[in-house]
């Protein structure tokens, strides 16, 4: 039971090796491009609509329809506005790897994050 | 609108028997309430409809909807069990509200908030204690079935001061539930026999991150899937002195994972004879396991990430839904050959698929369509379409009568 423990430390050690180091990597890659895109263009209406109906549904399995949480953290304005937009626009674009987070690039494009992350931090449904 | 002008002709009569039946039961009911249909439930089930926070009461024979009953509050992810009269359907909604819904009278009979976000609930082998699993405050709470008071608080403190969200929590035989700890990597197994008296067995590190956990139909084997590593955790409770044991340990090790972007469910893992169909997480890939051996003896390659692999309940057919994007399909296995012997799209966001009990019908719920969709499990034909709310968990009353569910 002992050594089964241990090796199950190992693996989570290089896990999460390997989670922040794709953090940071993802923190790098979206200052880059926020120095370019300064500010997010809104996405079209009936793409917004898409993307409203994605974020409570398809983000609502993990985080709550209402985003009050569930497996994963709550996404609720008073506590993301505590944390940088451009570490959450990596979180959502690269997803958290060692976590059940998964990267959403192949969904959205980067203007599309930077909305999202707008959406959320302002509590807009 | 429909629902509502129909509710309030069947409201009635009904109310006015269950009086009269209170006050004398033996006495023949009024003519009134003669003229209307005396039923039971075992054809009756309820719908999720968690946009609008209501449930549908739906009837499998007749294949319509009986009622809508609102203000069961947040219902994402909610979970649904039975009492096994099967007349009260237990609602397990993510705002911490657990709901007795009554199904003959098509009314609300008790709420309550018990806890901040629940996740899934389960009712005792006798169906006298409701057991809720909640996410925040990290725990699992029991509750009369019958009254909703409060008998056990069992917080899932790990380490000092730490919390783990609760997963896979289902009955056992003997008056038991079994759970897992998320963040704890431990399963739990609680002896409720003894009301005033609840014991509760750890089995600590039993593997990284359980995300769910199902009970093999006969009651003896609980199985948490892992999230964090590769494999499954294993309790025996004809021998839970023998500890958890890990299985499949060595499948998929050192290939990559995809991304999942819905987390697969256990509650259906589908056991046809021997074999043992479950959904592989983060791979396009059902998996085969002999349930003798333990081992692996197949991985099905499908359509996507698979989130429900449910057997018919003649076994001969597999159903398989799947994660975003290739939630709009739903593919038939055949539990024999292994092959893929249809493939449907009923449309986009097939969430949850229930048989009938016998299973000659399989419901979908189609959220993006607001639907739901009834197949003959035989022909694979559609039958009937039934509008509803951003439809999510399909739940019938046969599920009253078995274990783990
Ligand atoms: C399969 C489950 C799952 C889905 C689906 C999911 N998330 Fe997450 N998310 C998580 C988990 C788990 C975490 C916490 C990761 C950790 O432990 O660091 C997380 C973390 C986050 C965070 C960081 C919060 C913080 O406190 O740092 C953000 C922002 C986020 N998710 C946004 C989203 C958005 C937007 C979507 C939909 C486009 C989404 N998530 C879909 C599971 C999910």
């Amino acid at each position: 039971m002992s050594g089964l423990h241990l090796f199950d430390s190992t693996t989570a050690f290089f896990v999460n090796r390997l989670a922040s180091m794709k953090i940071i990597f993802g923190v790098l890659i979206s200052l880059l491009f926020l120095s370019v895109f300064a500010y997010a263009d809104a996405p079209e209406d009936t793409r917004q609509k898409e993307i409203q109906h994605l974020i409570r549904h398809d983000c609502g399995s993990c985080h709550g329809l209402t985003r009050k949480g569930g497996l994963g953290p709550d996404l609720l304005p008073e506590r993301l506005q505590t944390i940088a937009a451009d570490a959450l626009f990596a979180t959502i674009k690269f997803g958290r790897p060692g976590t059940p987070m998964p990267p959403w690039q192949d969904f959205f494009t980067d203007d599309e994050i930077h909305w999202i992350v707008e959406q959320l931090q302002e509590g807009r449904e | 609108m429909k629902h509502a002008i129909f509710r309030s002709l069947t409201l009635l009569p009904w109310l006015a028997l269950a009086a009269g039946c209170a006050v004398a039961p033996d006495v023949t009911p009024p003519k009134s309430a003669m003229s209307i249909e005396l039923r039971g439930t075992g054809d009756l089930g309820l719908v999720i409809e968690r946009e609008t926070g209501s449930v549908q009461i739906i009837n499998t024979t007749q294949q319509k909807t009986l009622a809508a009953i609102q203000g069961l509050g947040d219902l994402s992810h909610a979970s649904v069990v039975f009492s096994r009269d099967e007349r009260y359907a237990y609602v397990f909604g993510r705002d911490g509200g657990l709901t007795k819904v009554d199904l003959l009278t098509q009314t609300i009979d008790k709420r309550i908030i018990q806890g901040g976000n629940s996740i899934g609930g389960a009712i005792s082998q006798d169906g006298s204690i409701i057991a809720v699993s909640n996410y925040e405050p990290g725990g699992v709470k029991l509750f009369d079935s019958q009254t909703l008071e409060q008998i056990a608080d069992i917080p899932a403190e790990y380490a000092p001061g730490k919390f783990s969200k609760t997963v896979g929590l289902v009955d056992a035989p003997g008056h038991r539930f079994v759970f897992s700890l998320y963040d704890g990597g431990e399963i739990w197994l609680v002896d409720a026999s003894n009301r005033s008296d609840i014991k509760t067995t750890r089995y600590q590190n039993v593997g990284l991150q359980p995300y769910d956990a199902l009970m093999s139909p006969d009651g003896r084997y609980y199985v948490a899937g892992l999230f964090g590593e590769d494999g499954m955790a294993r309790l025996d409770l004809w021998h839970p002195e023998s500890g958890v044991t890990r299985i499949l340990q060595d499948y998929g090790k050192g290939e990559a994972k995809m991304p999942v972007y819905k987390m697969p469910h256990l509650e259906g893992w589908a056991i046809a004879g021997n074999q043992a169909f479950f959904p592989a997480v983060g791979r396009n890939e059902v998996l085969v396991m002999d349930m003798n051996t333990w081992q692996l003896t197949g991985k099905i390659p499908v359509h996507g990430q698979p989130v429900f692999v449910m057997a018919q309940p003649d076994n001969r057919h597999v159903w398989v839904n799947f994660a975003l994007p290739h939630n709009d399909t739903v593919q038939v296995i055949d539990t024999e050959s292994h092959q893929i012997v249809r493939q449907l799209t009923p449309g986009k966001g097939v969430l949850h698929m229930e048989f009938t009990p016998r299973g000659e019908q399989v419901w979908l719920s189609v959220r993006d369509e607001n639907q739901l969709q009834v197949y003959d499990t035989l022909s694979g034909k559609l039958l009937k379409q039934l509008p509803a709310q951003a439809p999510s968990g399909i739940f019938f009353s046969a599920r009253a009568h078995e274990t783990g569910l």
